[in-house]
């Protein structure tokens, strides 16, 4: 459970950090808070030849509003996010998240970027990114991109993030005014990963249901409001539509009917905080 | 800052329990060996090295983290504090440290020094923390012993301690 070796670097521009990884190619990974990436590092399951430490890098760990997205540098660590002033206000959605997202002992190092640069399917973080409809911002040396989340996942632990390239930051869309926000999450211990979770909205553009835990990636679907006939078919062809698996922590079966009733749950309470 | 080799140590300085230290490291050592093997302070314990049990927590800039999933190298210029800081004096516990013993908040005391870190961090930044705050920082630890009951009840009778001591100073 030791970490093989590699080289480090801890560089003190955005330049350096591009250079580096462009001459890295594969065999270079950014190190941000370690939460992810260390025990991946101690168990060797990845074996970088280079670490590049982006976290002297003043101008990713900001939080901007620009516009109608709330836009988190990759240098962010969650609690950061977490202790936001305006958090409640304008990303309602991740403030009911928070006290779900790992322990405090790892949200006060782990950064919401290398959260969704992990990529794991059951994470919160890529849940509440897909369901919001935000999007990643990718950084290389020669280019610049802007890619939309549902794009970003593309499997287990799988994301569209090339070679030599960094995710610079991720983009949540604002809350809308009057929307409602809802999140549930079913795990075997409070902050451990979870077998299903659920993320719900519902604004002036109808009803969302994001679930995590269940595909290879979070995935979001669009509903039919509550009282509506269709509500339970509509709910019931999600829960199959998705490729739910037997596993160590829970059958496909339980997976299928905790999206029925979690996705249910926090779609009514969404709807109830709808103003 | 140039490249660091593998093959070879390299200077890291931090502050250790208020002590400026600096040692010779591979880039691949962890903090939790650092403190342990090199530095001999074996109060922070190593359960799993994959972040799950808490036993290696420690405070690094006055929050609670987990010295196995944190390079040395991360910790370059920060402030770090173990177990070894709580007690003001080898022969005198401190306030938790003390509610600990006389609430058998521990047994074989294996998860102990890792959740001390963690409640310390706690009472100091919130000292009305109630059972719903312990609860949830103790949810980032496992303890095969106590049951975690005797562990709630400890931190309570400290974070309560502390906030009469802060009365009467006041
Ligand atoms: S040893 Fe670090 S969390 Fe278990
Ligand atoms: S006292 Fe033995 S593990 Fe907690």
């Amino acid at each position: 459970m030791k970490p093989a070796s590699f080289d480090f670097l801890c560089p003190d521009t955005l330049e350096e950090t591009l250079a580096a990884l462009a001459d890295g190619g594969g065999d270079a990974r950014v190190l941000a808070g370690g939460q992810s990436l260390v025990p991946m590092l101690n168990m060797r399951l990845a074996r970088p030849a280079l670490l590049v430490d982006i976290m002297r890098l003043e101008p990713l760990r900001r939080i901007d509003t620009s516009g109608d997205e709330i836009v988190v540098g990759a240098g962010v660590r969650q609690a950061e996010l977490e202790a936001w002033p305006s958090l409640s206000r304008d990303l309602p959605l991740l403030a009911a998240v928070f006290p779900w997202l790992g322990h405090v002992q790892t949200r006060a190092r782990g950064t919401v970027c290398g959260s969704i640069a992990h990529a794991d399917p059951s994470a919160e973080l890529p849940l509440s990114l897909v369901t919001l409809g935000g999007a990643v911002s990718l950084r290389s040396r020669n280019r610049k991109r802007k890619v939309k989340a549902d794009d970003f996942f593309i499997g287990m632990m799988a994301t569209d993030l090339a070679e030599g390239e960094m995710i610079e930051a991720v983009h949540f869309p604002k809350a809308r005014p009057g929307g409602g926000y809802a999140f549930r999450e079913v795990g075997r211990r409070h902050g451990d990963f979870a077998i299903v979770a659920c993320a719900a909205v519902a604004d002036d553009k109808g009803l969302r249901l994001g679930i995590a835990g269940v595909d290879d990636r979070p995935r979001v679907f669009p509903l039919p409001a509550l009282d509506d006939d269709q509500f339970d078919d509509a709910i019931n062809d999600i829960a199959w539509s998705l490729d739910a698996r037997d596993d160590f922590h829970a059958s496909a079966r339980y997976r299928r009917e905790l999206v029925r009733g979690l996705g249910r749950e926090t779609l009514k309470e969404a709807s109830r905080c709808r103003a | 800052m140039p490249r660091m080799n593998a093959a070879r140590k390299h200077p890291v300085e931090f502050t250790l329990n208020g002590r400026t230290v600096r040692a010779e490291v591979e880039n691949r050592m962890l903090l939790s060996d650092l403190l342990r093997h090199e530095i001999g302070l074996t109060g922070t314990h190593v359960g799993c090295e994959h972040g799950v049990c808490g036993a290696c927590t420690v405070q690094i800039d006055g929050r609670p983290a987990r010295a196995c999933l944190t390079l040395a190298q991360q910790v370059r210029g920060s402030d770090v504090r173990t177990v070894e800081a709580l007690a003001p004096d080898p022969a005198v516990l401190s306030p938790l440290q003390a509610a600990f013993r006389r609430h058998h908040g521990l047994q074989c005391g294996f998860c102990t020094p890792g959740i001390l870190m963690s409640l310390d961090a706690l009472l100091r930044e919130r000292p009305d923390a109630d059972r719903e705050d312990i609860r949830e920082h103790l949810s980032g630890h496992l303890c095969r012993c106590t049951g975690y009951a005797t562990i709630v009840e400890a931190a309570l009778a400290a974070a309560e301690e502390q906030r009469k001591e802060e009365t009467t100073n006041a």
